[in-house]
């Protein structure tokens, strides 16, 4: 190897190497040397380097594969670099190439996991770079570098285009910002805006996306009567401050953080978590700046003098699967966690998809393997969530940190009454179990009589046991061992001991059910463990240790950052972050228009869709950093608009030049995410329960959903009482099984971080709303609702029903196409009464006194109320 | 955002990349002109049908969850049998996970009989007397192994390809492959008998692949389809006279507002209204004459694994693609002597039955049956002795077999140690298995590809192979 002579001569070589250039000469490097230095070999690029590239490099380092960003098919890409830096210095050895090809660290010598390069080829590469490596031209495709990904440098404000625009030859003034950063771009295309949407449908697309509920019917008629800027304006800013804004938009969030209330896998048992979700709610309502909502959920727990809702928050990241099957490793399930909780924060906060670089560096994007494991170390140091119970090395159970929630006082003096009466009870149990001393004597000839047969608490084996012992021995022959067991079964099985254990037991059960919720945090151990790179992503054949870190194509961590989940979330809401707010902001618009600016919100890499529309995106990020976070100033300056009010009416040029609605010529039409569907139903039909938070909620599904195996299988009680008539995002969420109507609709099962739910129209979905016992519900509440109004005759029902679903008025057609259905239904029932009983569930209690006529009118408009909820309008927010 | 929306959206990154195109979007309204079809029960549109000519249309892919015994039932090891009782060798206990043995244990020999079937005289236990007149048609793999050693993420493994919740199932990637031959039924049907497997839903989910091609379930107790029946008081025309209404207010609306979607959604309640009728005819089975009952041991109204297999058929009969029968209860830790026979005799008949009867009506060339489990068994004894004895969860050399189309019948490929604990010859990992499984389907499994999260996602990430030597 020549290296050390190399070095001395660098500076002889950069000149001879410009000359060479200019001479146009490319073969060789004539030798210059003292005579105290070695001669450089010339080598012959086409014939001794360009073969070693072609056969061992530009496989990843080519036209396929770019993997660390490094082409060395071209010229000037190989100049350039990758992502570790430039590729080629001055000297051999000041050369990454030469350091790659030449490392001791398996995960770091190229070319990676084949055989090295032989002596001979790394001596021509060396005396290459040392002199001068030149690169003729022809040599190699002709490709630019790779140029700044413009996802990974910080947004900047652009000056704010106001076009102005005219509609049929009538001049329109472009005021709000939105309005001007679309239509410029609307111009280019050659596209233009709708008019603006009719009151009724405006009023119902901005409840449904500010709250997820449809509009009060006088809301509307008022707003109709009324369309004002001003009026549009109380109406946002009412909705902006009601208690169901948060309940609507935690939906998303919920999604991004796999929020569930099981372990998912086999047995899938329940967990409590909720109190997470309701914190959620209640940051969205609070309008909790997002870098604070950011902080607090994923390190609440490392500030200082932490609170419980801070700790609450942690919950965020102690929502991965857990499994606990019977012979699981529990090192390999807490570190698929960790893995989670790397993979979610790339996704949630930086629109990142990491996941390439658990077993390799990150293709495309600037991520090596080392900046996915120093992520990782983050996260590495919280305890184990499952937990040996038998100590047997096989049977597992759910444990890791959990927190009580603060008990009130009224539940404080509850507990203490309890605990008297279970001392009351116990004494009493002891008593009555020294009374029945007196018939163990008879009760050990009835076990020899065969009087007393086994049972759940009394086993044959034991009998026969019992049988020898009394048989062969008087009391004082026997084991103390053996009359206690004696004693003990006996006690089992009397029936008056029997009766006060019982007591003790339901007190006990009471006591527990008065004891506090717990919820899941996040708690960081006392010595943290050491973390690896695992080779090929498999914790088993882990290898270089590295420490906490952030990806060094990004910026640095902030001074003062502590190397902990603390510090890492400063780094995410750090205004050098490039990437935290856009995310953000595409996420929420997304949410609203159907389609981010990046359409692959959970990938603005390299491998992601450009931006539709980047000066907006930029120019909303900048602005939402500087309005402190504020996520409810960005749905307000969302929805104010010109943009977000027009109408969504498609006509052909739409559908020929922008079907996805990408230029934003029209107003978002989509149909409601599953959750809202219910909510949309239940408002409607005024079945609504308003009541927030607490434990998940079990409304009507059909039978024999949760069937599991394994130990502590839950069991789905449907709720009676207000429960069943709650909002969808209180549903409880079971990861094997999720609630039938919900999957119908798209929603995920929540074992994974999920950006984008799919919007799919299926025959499932209308079997769902047809027949499904909820909807069923709905529809005969809203026949009760139409025909307990003051409104007498059917025009005046039927245009009420429509606008409760749909919030317009319908039109002479909708109205003629009801009626029908309404008189057919009514003469149809008159021939089978029976069916009317069982449409108008005439069995409950408050139809009791109800004549046929009445019932029959009802199921009529059961019917009507089942056709209103199945409309594509109904469950489209448009 | 359905598939094909991704796949333009990758096409215009290749065209900008290349030069070709302007300013991003700045033609797009002329790329991306189709209506959305997301949910139509087809495949990708962009795909063409198949890669290369298919050799089977369909699939019944038969899960028998918990693991069955390879070395009970399929693949016969007398060396075991001789060393019944010794310790298992030092060997092959260091460094071994296994599931629930801790302490180096005994080897177990198959307390069974092998004896050879028909003309191609495979191996088989006596406990599938059944299987054993269809042997020749079968092509058994005895080299399969997998990563995984508990059962949920080995189930997710064996149909998603990946060991942890997320993936799409491969009877979803079929789907989206191939699209549908019936227009009345759901592409990818799943029937379960027993409790439900530990990966739950996700066995026949569609992960990150749109939601219509997920598995629709099958149920054998209540509705067959979730929500199929009209609720009471609904009866047919009644409910047809309802969707004529939600039909006319559609159309009215559909005028006014020009949203295609509203047509597919109009569409899909025609399709669901003809699933009302077709799903209960397919599911009756009293129709099917006396012979077939007594051929498969089905009896109508029942929960039990004879009757989806008969369901199976009737299934691919009307084109839908792939159909899955899971069935609980082959986790035999212990008591391997008592339980598997039992086991066997529910599920050897009917399966037996399955092949006889898709050959004779001329559907086993166009079908392939599949047999097989998320692992196999160790060959080492596990708690129980005697009577009690069981065995433990072995991921690394287990037994599927193939029936149907393309393959070289009464076959057998890839070996095992003359212990059946390692494979020896041909090994064929869980990712070889579904590369093989789509190109006898006329897929590529490198080719069949979902753009997510910035990859082309894969069925086989990024390995599979496909074993041609399987085939005719």
């Amino acid at each position: 190897m020549c290296s050390l002579s190399i070095l001395s001569l660098r500076y002889w070589v950069k000149k001879f190497a410009s000359a060479v250039l200019c001479s146009g000469c490319i073969l060789f490097l004539p030798a210059v040397c003292t005579s105290a230095q070695k001669e450089i070999q010339p080598v012959d690029f086409e014939h001794e380097v360009w073969p070693i590239l072609v056969q061992h490099c530009i496989g990843c380092h080519g036209p396929e594969e770019q993997q660390g960003q490094l082409r060395l098919d071209s010229k000037k890409a190989a100049m350039h670099g990758g992502v570790s830096g430039r590729l080629l210095g001055e000297s051999s050895s000041e050369s990454l190439l030469f350091h790659r090809l030449t490392s001791e660290d398996a995960d770091e010598r190229m070319p990676l996991d084949q055989d090295p390069l032989t002596e001979e080829q790394i001596d021509k590469l060396a005396r290459w770079i040392d002199s001068g490596h030149e690169w003729p031209d022809h040599l190699g495709a002709e490709v630019a570098p790779p140029v700044a990904h413009w996802a990974y440098s910080k947004p900047l404000l652009s000056a704010i285009p106001l076009p102005d625009i005219s509609w049929d030859n009538e001049p329109i003034k472009t005021e709000h910002p939105i309005d001007g950063f679309i239509r410029e771009q609307l111009i280019q295309v050659g596209l233009f805006p709708n008019p603006p949407a009719e009151p009724a449908v405006l009023v119902r697309r901005l409840y449904l996306d500010l709250i997820g509920l449809p509009p009060p019917i006088e809301v509307v008629a008022d707003f109709v009567k009324n369309p004002s800027p001003q009026a549009y304006q109380q109406l946002v800013d009412r909705l902006l401050a009601s208690p169901r804004f948060g309940e609507k938009w935690s939906r998303d969030w919920l999604d991004l953080a796999r929020y569930s209330d099981s372990n998912g896998y086999q047995a899938d048992q329940l967990r409590d978590l909720w109190p997470y979700r309701d914190w959620v709610i209640s940051a969205m309502n609070a309008d909790m700046p997002f870098d604070q909502f950011t902080v607090e959920q994923l390190a609440g727990d490392l500030l200082p003098g932490a609170t419980d809702a801070q700790k609450i928050a942690t919950g965020f990241h102690r929502t991965p699967t857990c499994n606990i099957e019977a012979g699981v490793d529990p090192e390999e399930n807490r570190t698929n966690q960790v893995i989670d909780r790397v993979n979610t924060t790339a996704t949630v906060w930086l629109g990142t998809t990491l996941e390439c670089a658990q077993c390799h560096n990150h293709k495309y994007d600037p991520f090596t393997q080392k900046d996915y494991y120093r992520l990782f170390a983050f996260f590495n140091n919280t305890p184990m969530e499952v937990e040996n119970t038998k100590r047997d090395g096989i049977q597992f159970d759910f444990y890791g940190p959990r927190m009580e929630l603060a008990s009130t006082p009224a539940m404080q003096t509850q507990w203490k009454k309890v605990d008297a009466k279970i001392e009351h009870a116990e004494a009493s149990l002891r008593q009555a179990q020294q009374d029945a001393l007196v018939r163990l004597k008879d009760w050990e000839q009835q076990i020899l009589s065969g009087e007393i047969k086994p049972s759940d608490v009394l086993t044959k084996a034991m009998i026969q046991e019992f049988k020898k012992w009394i048989n062969t021995k008087d009391r004082a022959q026997r084991t103390a061992g053996e009359q206690e067991k004696l004693k003990q079964a006996f006690w089992k099985t009397d029936p008056v001991v029997r009766q006060h254990r019982f007591q003790v037991d339901t007190l006990k059960r009471d006591r527990k059910n008065l004891e506090p919720s717990t919820t899941l945090v996040m708690l960081e151990m006392a010595s943290p463990r050491t973390t690896h790179i695992f080779k090929r992503g498999n914790f088993l054949t882990p290898s270089r240790q590295v420490s906490p870190g952030v990806p060094a194509a990004l910026h640095p961590l902030p001074e003062n950052a502590p190397p902990d989940r603390l510090g890492l979330a400063q780094w995410l809401i750090d205004k050098e972050n490039p990437l935290t707010a856009r995310v953000r902001v595409n996420q929420i618009w997304e949410e609203i228009f159907g389609l981010g600016f990046v359409a692959s919100g959970e990938d603005f890499g390299l491998q992601g869709a450009s931006p539709s529309h980047p000066h907006l995106l930029d120019w909303l990020a900048v602005q939402f950093m500087t309005e402190d976070w504020s996520t409810k100033w960005l749905i307000r300056q969302i929805v104010t608009s010109a943009t977000y009010q027009q109408s969504s009416v498609q006509s052909p040029a739409h559908k020929n030049r922008d079907p996805k609605n990408i230029f934003l010529s029209r107003g978002p039409r989509f149909r409601l995410p599953a959750e809202l569907i219910r909510d949309n139903g239940l408002a409607i039909s005024d079945l609504l329960e308003q009541k927030m938070g607490g434990p998940p909620i079990y409304p009507p599904q059909p039978p024999r959903i949760w069937r599991q195996t394994g130990r502590g299988e839950p069991i789905y009680r449907v709720n009676d009482g207000p429960d069943r008539y709650r909002r969808g995002v209180y549903v409880v969420w079971r990861r094997v099984a999720p609630y039938p109507s919900f999957v119908n609709f798209d929603a995920p099962d929540r074992t994974r971080c999920v950006v984008q739910r799919p919007t799919t129209n299926t025959p499932l979905q209308a079997l769902t709303l047809l027949n499904d016992e909820a909807f069923l519900e709905m529809a005969r509440a809203l026949a009760n609702r139409i025909l307990e109004s003051d409104l007498v005759d059917d025009r005046d029902r039927l245009q009420q029903a429509f606008r409760l679903c749909v919030a317009r008025s319908p039109s002479e057609e909708d109205l003629s196409i009801l009626q029908r259905l309404l008189n057919d239904q009514r003469k149809s029932l008159q021939a089978v009464p029976e069916d009317a009983m069982k449409l108008a569930d005439a069995g409950r209690k408050e139809l009791s006194n109800q004549s046929p006529e009445n019932i029959r009118e009802r199921a009529a408009w059961v019917c009507v109320a089942n056709t209103l909820l199945n409309l594509d309008e109904t469950i489209t927010k448009e | 955002m359905d598939a094909s929306d991704r796949i333009l959206r990758c096409n215009r990154r290749a065209l900008m990349q290349q030069g070709l195109m302007g300013i991003a979007g700045a033609a797009l309204g002329t790329l991306v002109s189709r209506d959305s079809s997301a949910g139509e029960y087809v495949g990708d549109q962009n795909r063409t049908q198949a890669d290369h000519s298919p050799r089977v249309r369909n699939v019944i892919f038969l899960h028998m969850v918990g693991g069955p015994s390879q070395l009970d039932l399929l693949s016969f090891k007398p060396e075991l049998q001789r060393r019944d009782g010794e310790k298992m060798p030092d060997a092959l206990w260091e460094n071994l996970r296994l599931a629930f043995v801790r302490k180096q244990p005994n080897l177990f020999g198959s307390p069974f009989q092998f004896r050879p079937q028909g003309q191609s005289g495979i191996e088989l236990s006596e406990l599938l007397p059944h299987l054993g007149t269809v042997a020749d048609e079968l092509t058994l793999v005895h080299s399969m192994h997998t990563e995984q050693f508990n059962h949920a993420p080995a189930q997710l493994m064996f149909q998603t390809g990946f060991g942890q919740f997320g993936r799409p199932s491969l009877g979803s990637w079929v789907s989206y492959g191939l699209g549908s031959e019936n227009e009345n039924l759901p592409n990818f049907v799943v029937m379960n008998t027993g409790q439900i497997a530990g990966a739950g839903n996700s066995m026949w989910g569609s992960g990150f692949l749109p939601t219509v091609h997920q598995g629709v379930e099958f149920r054998s107790q209540g509705d067959p389809v979730l929500y199929l029946s009209n609720p009471p008081g609904i009866n047919s025309a009644r409910r047809q006279r309802i969707l004529q209404s939600v039909h006319d207010l559609n159309a009215a609306h559909l005028r006014d507002v020009g949203d295609p979607e509203i047509a597919t959604r109009m569409s899909q309640y025609e399709l669901a209204f003809r699933m009302q009728s077709a799903v209960p005819e397919l599911m009756e089975l009293t129709d099917e004459p006396q012979y077939i009952h007594d051929l498969y041991g089905t009896k109508p109204g029942e929960t039990r694994f004879a009757n989806n297999c008969l369901l199976a058929r009737r299934l691919v009969e009307r084109g839908v693609r792939f159909v899955q029968l899971n069935d609980q209860g082959w986790d035999t830790h212990g008591n391997i002597k008592g339980g598997l026979p039992r086991k066997c005799r529910e599920v050897d008949q009917p399966i037996a039955a399955l092949i006889a009867d898709l050959k004779v009506r001329g559907l086993l060339d166009e079908t392939l049956v599949v047999f097989g489990a998320e692992f196999g068994r160790t060959p080492m004894i596990q708690d129980g002795q005697g009577q009690l004895a069981g065995r433990d969860h072995h991921k690394d050399a287990f037994t599927v077999w193939f029936a149907g189309g393309g393959l070289k019948k009464g076959f057998t490929y890839g070996k095992t140690d003359e212990l059946g604990f390692h494979v020896t010859e041909n090994p064929m990992h869980v990712n070889d298995f579904h590369a093989t499984l789509l190109h006898l389907l006329g897929l590529d499994h490198e080719r069949l590809t979902y753009p997510y999260q910035g990859r082309n996602f894969r069925l086989t990430d990024v390995a599979g192979r496909v074993a041609t030597e399987l085939f005719a």
